[in-house]
């Protein structure tokens, strides 16, 4: 099934922003310093910024890049919102606070702690109706998310917009689950090719295992795409940075590969 | 959208295991709600809790060593569901038939196994403040939201493709519009849709929290309605295309919409605008009228503002005239899980012809417009819509029928 990728929009050590992702990936630039930089997540109001959790503000950050660039409305944009570990930063504090005698938690705190609070606030901050699905595949929750949104946008005809998004835990929480970085990255998805496409995907769902998965030359990037779920993207990223035809490997759980089949779509 | 069968289909909820003694509890108008007797939890509340599930680890058997690191109770419910109606046998038949890639694992769940979480929190090493050793190991296995795809994938030797869709509330009812789009695509030929929440400390003090818990068992649509009451379920479909799989009078999915209210996370907007596009859009897909759908099952929580939205939102597509309820008062709200239960006990409508009243309410809200039935009613019934909405205002609607 076929794909154009409308908009792109990162968040990451060295990658803030897509400008700066695009160079660094098509390796016309080594990744830079590695300080985490911080999201502005400027659609979401005020109040509703000064509230949200660092997770919501990375994914909407992105999610704003990449509709930007598509040039897309977002109330006729339906969205995939795939996260491994969703909200750890605030589960912590909900089960600090559970472990309480006082047990007592806020409520703003425990509407936070849902998986789809990016989601939600994505809908906040732009009034959209349009479907959201918000999921999780554990390692391959992006490549889950890139079925989904395929499916999605050739069967309910829709632009998609895709957010995988995934950040450390904090401490007692990281040992249980050491996520490396902090990444986020969306994709503007369309059925049809536009103008301003960047590169059409043709994805295949394989039970052939027997080629090697796509990862990444450089070894800080590399570390960043098998320590962080989100940073799954990367290679195929880094395919639609360089402009230039490739077949991207991802795997898919420890069953099968998607084959992304990237074409540039302009010089 | 082409008719997608329900194969096989089960639930274990408070009300018990399975389509039999589901069916027998709502025919005879028994609760399964219970003064909250859950771990130590000091609320005032009901609960709609599973029996027994303290008692029934996962492993055991030839493959111990495999399933017992799924352990928790979320996991449990999960495997208890499995073990119903045949369903293990009805899913491994599948396999067999379509291959092990060919069937996809696509659940639901708000919550996952925190609970293992809630507990690891409570036995923090005192000097370094590190959770236990166990917890860490078994993470991924118990907690981690892919963790019931990834027990049930496990479980029934299914190598497709899978994820846990977390939308809250809607979860496991948008498990089934993402299965019915993933055979429609080719990425399988049958899935294993269905989801599983299980009660935690979490709901429990964060619904108390929003001051949105009743004090006693939750009465849907009543006048004096004092909030929800929360409970626990797990639930599978096996949904395959019409081809093999569909007899005269099988149980179908014709069709679903989904939609967001883009207004508040844990607060619906005031026009009902989202639940009012997931309703049409289920009927749209399923090339339906609202004439054709001889019975709804709210997602009537009981509390006061989702009856009255929800109500509003009914009325606007319906009028006045669909008799409608709500089933909470039976299972309690069952968040991630309450798409399959109610997608259940809408399947049980269509093939036991009747129709639920709604338990625990005796006087309607006069405020409200639609037609909310209380008593049960012995009528055919052909096609249902079942509303599921959740918190960021994530909506998702279902029809089913028989074909």
């Amino acid at each position: 099934m076929v794909l154009y990728v409308n908009g792109v929009g990162t968040l990451g050590p060295g990658l803030a922003g897509w400008a700066e992702s695009r160079a660094v990936l098509a390796s016309e630039r080594p990744c830079g310093d590695a300080a985490p930089p911080e999201p502005s997540a400027g659609v979401l109001p005020a109040n509703e910024r000064r509230r949200s959790s660092d997770l919501v503000r990375w994914a909407v950050h992105v999610a704003q890049e990449a509709m930007q660039q598509a040039d897309a409305d977002a109330h006729e944009v339906a969205s995939v919102f795939a996260s491994c570990d969703g909200e750890m930063g605030i589960l912590d504090r909900l089960c600090t606070a559970l472990a309480t005698p006082q047990r007592a938690i806020s409520p703003t705190l425990f509407h936070h702690s849902v998986h789809n609070a990016a989601s939600g606030y994505w809908g906040i901050a732009t009034g959209s109706q349009q479907s959201s699905t918000v999921l999780s595949c554990y390692d391959s929750s992006f490549c889950a998310a890139l079925l989904e949104a395929v499916a999605y946008a050739h069967l309910e005809e829709r632009l998609v917009l895709l957010v995988a998004y995934d950040l450390p835990p904090p401490p007692p929480l990281y040992a249980a689950r050491p996520l490396q970085g902090g990444f986020a990255a969306a994709l503007v998805l369309a059925r049809t090719p536009a103008p301003h496409s960047l590169a059409q995907l043709d994805l295949t769902l394989s039970n052939d295992r027997s080629g090697e998965a796509t990862g990444m030359a450089d070894a800080r990037l590399e570390a960043l795409r098998s320590g962080n779920p989100a940073a799954r993207s990367l290679p195929l990223l880094a395919a639609i940075a360089r402009r230039h035809a490739a077949l991207v490997r991802l795997e898919y759980l420890e069953d099968q590969h998607l084959l992304v089949q990237v074409t540039p779509c302009r010089s | 959208m082409a008719p997608l069968i329900l194969s096989r289909y089960t639930v274990v909820s408070a009300l018990g295991k399975g389509l039999d003694e589901t069916y027998r509890a709502l025919r005879d108008r028994r609760s399964g709600l219970r003064p909250c007797d859950f771990e130590d939890v000091a609320i005032k509340t009901y609960i709609g809790r599973v029996e027994g599930l303290e008692d029934v680890p996962v492993g055991g058997g030839s493959r111990a060593k495999e399933l017992a690191q799924f352990d928790c109770r979320n996991n449990r419910l999960a495997l208890l569901g499995l073990q119903q109606d045949g369903f293990t046998s009805a899913a491994l038949e599948a396999r067999e038939r379509y291959g092990t890639h060919r069937v996809a694992v696509i659940l639901g769940s708000s919550t996952s196994g925190i609970l293992e979480t809630e507990h690891a929190y409570r036995h923090r090493d005192p000097a370094t403040g590190a959770l236990p050793t166990s917890y860490l190991t078994d993470y991924r296995y118990t907690h981690n939201m892919f963790s019931v795809a990834h027990f049930v994938r496990t479980y029934l030797g299914l190598k497709g493709p899978a994820m846990v869709i977390s939308t809250a509330c809607s979860s496991s009812a948008k498990a089934f519009a993402t299965a019915a789009r993933f055979i429609e695509a080719g990425f399988c030929d049958a899935a294993v849709v269905g989801g599983v929440d299980s009660l935690c400390q979490t709901i429990l003090y964060g619904f108390a929290s929003l001051e949105l818990l009743a004090r006693g068992p939750c009465r849907p649509c009543d006048e004096e309605r004092d909030g929800l009451t929360l409970g626990e379920s797990a639930g599978f479909a096996l949904l395959e295309k019409s081809g093999g799989a569909g007899h005269a009078g099988a149980v179908a999915l014709l069709g679903y919409g989904e939609s967001c209210d883009g207004y508040h996370m844990s607060h619906p907007h005031p026009e009902g605008a989202g639940a009012i596009g997931a309703m049409q859009g289920a009927l749209r897909r399923g090339g339906l009228q609202p004439r054709d759908i001889d019975y709804i099952n709210l997602h009537g929580t009981a509390t006061r503002a989702n009856d009255s939205i929800e109500d509003n939102a009914v009325n606007s597509v319906f009028g006045p005239s669909t008799p409608c309820s709500s089933t909470k008062g039976w299972t309690g709200h069952t968040l991630g899980a309450a798409g399959i239960t109610e997608a259940v006990i809408a399947a049980l409508c269509l093939t036991r012809s009747f129709v639920p009243g709604t338990l625990n309410t005796t006087r309607v809200d006069s405020s409200l417009r639609s037609h909310v039935l209380l008593e049960n009613q012995e009528q055919p019934v052909r096609r249902v819509l079942s509303n599921i909405f959740g918190f960021g205002g994530n909506n998702c609607s279902l029809i089913l029928g028989t074909v």
